[in-house]
């Protein structure tokens, strides 16, 4: 069934919009990622316009992100004040994000900075989850054992502002989630997601927080971060479509619920091995891409029409 | 379908007013009838069909034995562009190089009864602007081969089905009756389009006709479209609004169903 986007300006199968938002919104569920990093690509591929498929994203990860993080208040894996510290973070860094794109559009390289940092970030966070699970569970299988305590935290703990993070049994300074938060922000406006995949991982092994708490937080954090950048995007570009939206997170929101209950079953170290996988996979494929000739080397950009 | 459009574009005839005045009046002036004058574009659009079908009327006699020959074009609302061009550096491949083009042509099909350099000189393509590449006014500016930019654009666009070229598609008989049907893409952009009939003989223009055809949005698309545009902050809210509903609403049914 096809259906005319009205903002996009072109006509797509809506099952298949369906079907995306459907298998994203599972990822979205089981990781606490929001999905964006995989999605936006997928658009591209299907023929939405860059950027509409960029602001569309954010309105649907909203949703995704919505459905997925009333689950995880139910099991009451939100760490509210980790959150809420990581989200004024984020909007300052989303804001400064957004000046830093503008200004590199303007060189007209923005498409090759969206790329690199693509393969830049997603391989290095790829890599060192995957190393990381890998080893965890090798450990698990040779001793049953209490795990290890990690000890490389000690610079973190000589920061001032310390505060006690009740749900994350951290007692921790606002400084790193702070920053965290404005790194991911800053990320988050450049490559046009919600940067869960990077928040994520920091969370794990910057902050130290428990995997089960990051997911939730994560997801209580990406709502804002998306909504901001939605409001931005149809203010100032007018590029989010509805229709798609709607379609999309009907998919997605479907998806986060079912990702939510199979994340319940899986172990930490293999949600995570599968989340290294699956960051690695979209990395090699944007770097093949960058890497090996393009069959068309022209592209046409209407930038030029306002 | 054909035959009953050929009826309509002769009981048309009479009706319809002459096409284009010049200073003299041609001896052979166009009647021109098109299956739509305007094009609705719903939430299910799948591209429509425009059935061009007229006829030639004769005011005096015809000079020379040249056979008659017509070119129909079908053009969308022109709009600038930004072409870019890739090359490898540093063993990556990025932009490096960008060529604005100060207008070319959302949509352009060009039907003729004929291959197309046996209908018309390329002395009357460049003054009609009737072949793709004339269609397109590209200033090349910023490049050494602008012309490599052009040609990306045709190319580009001809895979999309947004440029056609449409050799021996148009029908004529007894050199009055003529018709076509041009197909237009799902992926169209609103605006006005035009309709353009040319009539050739010996390889010159003797007579033109333009017509408008109206691309519309239709009802939910048009309200979302203007509402977008007009009241930004409003649209913003209300797709947060969609947003947070549908991910609420699919909570509520997961909880509900494993309640049970």
């Amino acid at each position: 069934m096809l259906i005319y986007l009205p903002i996009a300006e072109v006509s797509v199968n809506a099952f298949l919009l369906l079907g995306l938002g459907g298998l994203v919104g599972i990822l979205s569920g089981m990781f606490g990622v929001g999905g964006g990093f995989l999605m936006t690509p997928l658009l591209f591929f299907i023929g939405i316009p860059p950027a509409v498929a960029v602001a569309t994203e954010a309105n649907q990860i909203v949703a995704s992100s919505f459905s997925g993080v009333l689950a995880h208040f139910k099991r009451k894996t939100v760490d509210l004040k980790m959150g809420g510290v990581l989200l004024v973070g984020g909007l300052i860094g989303a804001a400064l994000g957004v000046q830093l794109f503008n200004a590199l559009r303007a060189i007209g390289q923005v498409d090759l900075l969206v790329k690199l940092s693509y393969v830049v970030f997603l391989g290095i966070i790829g890599a060192l989850m995957f190393v990381e699970s890998l080893n965890a569970i090798a450990k698990s299988r040779k001793a049953s054992g209490p795990p290890p305590r990690r000890h490389h935290r000690g610079w973190i703990h000589a920061l001032p502002f310390k505060t006690r993070f009740r749900t994350s049994g951290l007692y921790l300074s606002v400084i790193p989630p702070l920053l965290v938060g404005v790194a991911v922000g800053v990320l988050a406006a450049i490559m046009g997601v919600g940067g869960g995949f990077i928040m994520v991982p920091a969370m794990i092994y910057i902050l130290g927080m428990p995997t089960k708490v990051v997911v939730g937080t994560s997801l209580f954090q990406i709502i804002f971060v998306t909504a901001f950048s939605t409001l931005l995007h149809a203010t100032t570009n007018f590029t989010v479509d509805m229709v798609l939206a709607v379609l999309l997170l009907v998919g997605g929101v479907v998806g986060a619920q079912v990702g939510a209950r199979i994340g319940v079953y899986l172990k930490a170290e293999q949600l995570r091995i599968l989340l290294a996988i699956m960051v690695l996979a979209v990395c090699g494929k944007l770097a093949f891409d960058l890497l090996v000739q393009p069959a068309e080397l022209f592209s046409i950009g209407m930038e030029g029409s306002h | 379908m054909k035959r009953l459009a050929l009826i309509c574009a002769l009981m048309l005839a009479p009706l319809a007013g002459l096409a284009q005045e010049d200073d003299e009046t041609p001896p052979e002036s166009i009647v021109v009838g098109l299956s739509q004058e305007s094009v609705a574009i719903t939430a299910n659009f799948n591209g429509s069909e425009i059935l061009v079908f007229g006829a030639v009327r004769r005011d005096g006699p015809v000079e020379g034995e040249d056979p008659l020959e017509v070119i129909i074009t079908i053009e969308g609302p022109p709009r600038p562009a930004t072409v870019r061009r890739m090359d490898r550096n540093y063993g990556i491949w990025m932009n490096v190089e960008s060529v604005e083009i100060d207008a070319a042509p959302t949509f352009y099909a060009v039907a003729t009864t004929a291959p197309f350099n046996e209908v018309i000189t390329s002395t009357e393509d460049l003054r009609h602007r009737i072949s793709i590449p004339r269609a397109i006014r590209a200033v090349g500016t910023g490049s050494d081969r602008p012309a490599d930019f052009t040609q990306a654009v045709i190319r580009i666009r001809s895979d999309a089905g947004l440029y056609q070229v449409l050799e021996n598609t148009v029908t004529l008989r007894g050199e009055t009756l003529f018709n076509t049907s041009i197909a237009l893409p799902a992926n169209l952009v609103e605006g006005d389009y035009r309709a353009r009939i040319f009539l050739t003989r010996g390889r010159e223009v003797v007579s033109s006709y333009t017509a408008a055809i109206e691309v519309r949005k239709v009802g939910l698309e048009r309200l979302i479209y203007t509402l977008a545009h007009e009241r930004p902050l409003i649209y913003g809210l209300l797709s947060l609004v969609i947003a947070i509903a549908a991910g609420w609403s699919a909570s509520a049914v997961f909880r509900y169903i494993r309640s049970n």
